[in-house]
């Protein structure tokens, strides 16, 4: 393999990983720039969704269980969501460390609860046919460089979700509700918003698009209990790079912190890499202290 | 020194001074391994209960302090001209030369008391001087954690990889496993505890401690006052880090091993759930809590260890949301002078829940909105 195969294929898993963590960021950046609060149990909805699809690819006949199990992963995360919302997070409105490690509580549980019904080593998921095979450069300066159709398909869904939350917040009622409460909640209150009802709905929509990351991971690495954990801090990481629920900042983010990981995974370890990755956003934060895209409001931040 | 809390206290240290008579050796090194980890929980009361910081990687200083530690012992083990045998084993030939003054004890101790306090004061100056807090801290502060327990794992040939340091020598001349030599561990730690408790005590109490918890209420009213915050905090953190490094190394003496399975993300949120149960507020809370939640633990995982994280979730769970001031809110209470603390105990006219929270401090929301309009 030609070296600047080799590059192409670090860049590449790059844009890869990229996406994952924007599938598995949106929900989380959303939701922390309506409510403020970060839901530590946000990862296991990556599991959540993994675990889904596994049980609908052995109780579905095949060619169907593709697109079901990608809607049962969304729907089942996203269910699971709004009765995380409903239960604990409302209650907690305003104190944001304390959800924190609420959620974090229920992460650990629903970890537990993987463990003990699915067992700790992690279950398989084949993906369909048409998605195993892989596009492979024969000759030329690329000779070697291989593209699993699998993560194509990551990076096509990510764009796909990416695109249809744009059309949503910026064409939709919905989305008229959620930027209203963005910028003002108590205003938009009283306006006449339900922002109880805006909460749940994108909390719901971030838990879901969530389990569809997980879905889709499931085709690449077996699912386990602590799935969740692996993705779960870089996704935090994103968050605080793109600035309090801005799409354009997530995205950006969550493609930086996809190519830097990969890309100082050629020159140094991967372990050597997250302390870089981390050095950076420190580094980053002197420069821009709210993310990429700011926020820009004339209210005294205590966030 | 009437005061119905300095009683409690000094009783509760007589009791545990009384301690090694009663119990078996192996119970006196679990209380002393947790004595050490309240150590810790001390700092954490300081930082998450008094200012508002919330530390989800406070393993890392507690790692540092047990590393640095563990290396002097590791290498009181071996004669000249050896290293240490994880090192033969993966292939070195000769002593890291950042290994090398560690040699010497003083050296070693200087580390464990400066170098987690430097880090965490730098870190905290880095974020809180941005106006950077809050959940953005306590996830920084959480991929540390990460950053610092999977280096520590993937450099094996330095660090002992997942197995971390264990198979210790000497500790200043006394060998460790000599049950003398525990007893006076357990002293130690005790003592150590002690001093600990009674300085967060005393300064918790001085104008910069008033300061921490104004912070905590109200960072923006404080600015508007005329202080600075950022060096308060960064003090505050600082010292919170070298506390969870004095633990870790006592913890590391207590135990006889450190690993990366010990500094991870994990551990490093179940020292909040040791806090968060004994009453984040509490110096009291912070000792109760580690001593209540270890020995769960310990009771639990031996008996039943799948329960064990249901146990914790379930734990984080009832306290944040149904008992925020822990048991150390009925121990103030109790002991409460004015006796309103009896009825606090049974929920009569006890703080409302949402006090303990951020920004909505005034109920009403009035200084909410006057905060909010333009500046």
């Amino acid at each position: 393999m030609g070296e600047y195969a080799l590059l192409a294929g670090q860049l590449f898993n790059g844009v890869s990983v990229a996406s994952i963590l924007l599938l598995a960021a949106l929900g989380l950046a959303l939701s922390f720039g309506l409510m403020r609060v970060i839901n530590m149990a946000h990862g296991e909805m990556l599991m959540v969704g993994g675990y889904l699809s596994f049980l609908t690819y052995r109780f579905a006949p095949a060619r169907l269980g593709f697109v079901l199990a990608l809607i049962v992963a969304f729907v089942g995360a996203a269910a699971f969501g709004a009765l995380l919302e409903l239960v604990l997070i409302r209650r907690l409105y305003g104190r944001p460390l304390d959800t924190l490690l609420a959620t974090w509580g229920v992460s650990l549980a629903l970890q537990q609860a993987a463990r003990s019904i699915f067992g700790a080593i992690g279950v398989e998921v084949t993906a369909p046919k048409w998605l195993s095979g892989s596009f492979t450069v024969k000759s030329g300066a690329m000779a070697g460089f291989n593209l699993p159709y699998v993560r194509l398909f990551i990076i096509a869904l990510a764009v796909a979700v990416l695109s249809g939350t744009w059309l949503l917040i910026q064409r939709t009622r919905l989305g008229l509700y959620v930027r209203a409460v963005h910028q003002d909640r108590e205003m938009a209150q009283a306006l006449g918003v339900n922002t109880g009802w805006v909460d749940l709905a994108v909390f719901a929509l971030g838990t879901g698009v969530a389990g569809l990351a997980g879905s889709v991971l499931a085709f690449i690495a077996p699912v386990t209990p602590t799935v969740g954990q692996s993705y779960i801090v870089y996704a935090f990481l994103v968050v605080i790079l793109g600035g309090l629920g801005n799409l354009l900042g997530t995205l950006l983010a969550a493609a930086v912190v996809g190519l830097f990981s990969a890309g100082a995974q050629i020159f140094t370890s991967v372990s050597f890499a997250d302390v870089l990755l981390l050095m950076f956003v420190i580094a980053f934060i002197q420069f821009r202290p709210s993310g990429i895209f700011a926020a820009r409001g004339r209210a005294l931040e205590e966030a | 020194m009437r005061n119905p809390r300095t009683i409690a206290c000094l009783l509760a240290l007589g009791a545990l001074a009384l301690a090694p008579a009663f119990l078996s050796a192996y119970e006196l090194s679990l209380l002393g391994r947790f004595l050490a980890l309240s150590i810790l929980a001390l700092g954490l009361t300081m930082t998450w209960g008094r200012t508002g910081i919330l530390s989800l990687g406070q393993g890392l200083f507690f790692g540092l302090g047990g590393y640095f530690l563990a290396m002097h012992l590791k290498l009181m083990r071996l004669g000249a001209g050896e290293i240490p045998d994880f090192m033969e084993w993966s292939g070195l030939d000769h002593l890291p030369w950042w290994w090398k003054p560690f040699y010497s004890g003083g050296f070693s101790l200087v580390t464990i008391v400066l170098i987690p306090a430097f880090l965490a004061g730098a870190l905290a100056w880095l974020v809180f001087r941005r106006r950077v807090g809050g959940v953005y801290f306590a996830i920084i502060t959480q991929a540390l954690a990460l950053a610092f327990s999977t280096l520590l794992i993937s450099q094996q040939r330095y660090t002992g990889g997942f197995n971390g340091l264990t198979d210790f020598g000497d500790v200043f001349g006394f060998t460790l496993g000599d049950s003398g030599v525990q007893l006076g561990l357990y002293w130690v730690t005790l003592g150590l505890l002690a001093l600990g408790f009674a300085f967060s005590t005393w300064l918790l109490d001085t104008h910069f401690g008033k300061l921490l918890c104004a912070i905590r209420d109200g960072e923006n009213r404080v600015r508007f006052l005329g202080y600075d915050p950022v060096p308060y905090k960064v003090a505050i953190f600082a010292l919170a880090a070298l506390f969870a490094a004095v633990a870790g190394a006592l913890f590391t003496l207590h135990v006889g091993v450190i690993s990366p399975a010990m500094v991870g993300v994990v551990p490093s949120i179940e020292m909040i759930i040791w806090v968060a149960v004994g009453g984040r507020e509490s110096l009291a809370g912070a000792v109760l809590g580690t001593l209540a939640v270890n020995l769960g633990k310990d009771w639990v995982s031996s008996a039943m260890p799948e329960l064990w994280l249901f146990a914790m979730g379930l734990l984080f769970f009832v306290v944040v949301t149904i008992f925020p001031r822990g048991l150390g809110g009925l121990f103030e209470g109790w002991l409460s002078p004015s006796g309103e603390g009896l009825l606090a105990r049974v929920g009569i006219g006890a703080e409302p829940v949402a006090q303990l929270g951020g920004p909505q401090l005034d109920g009403n929301g009035t200084v909410e909105m006057m905060e909010k309009s333009e500046v």
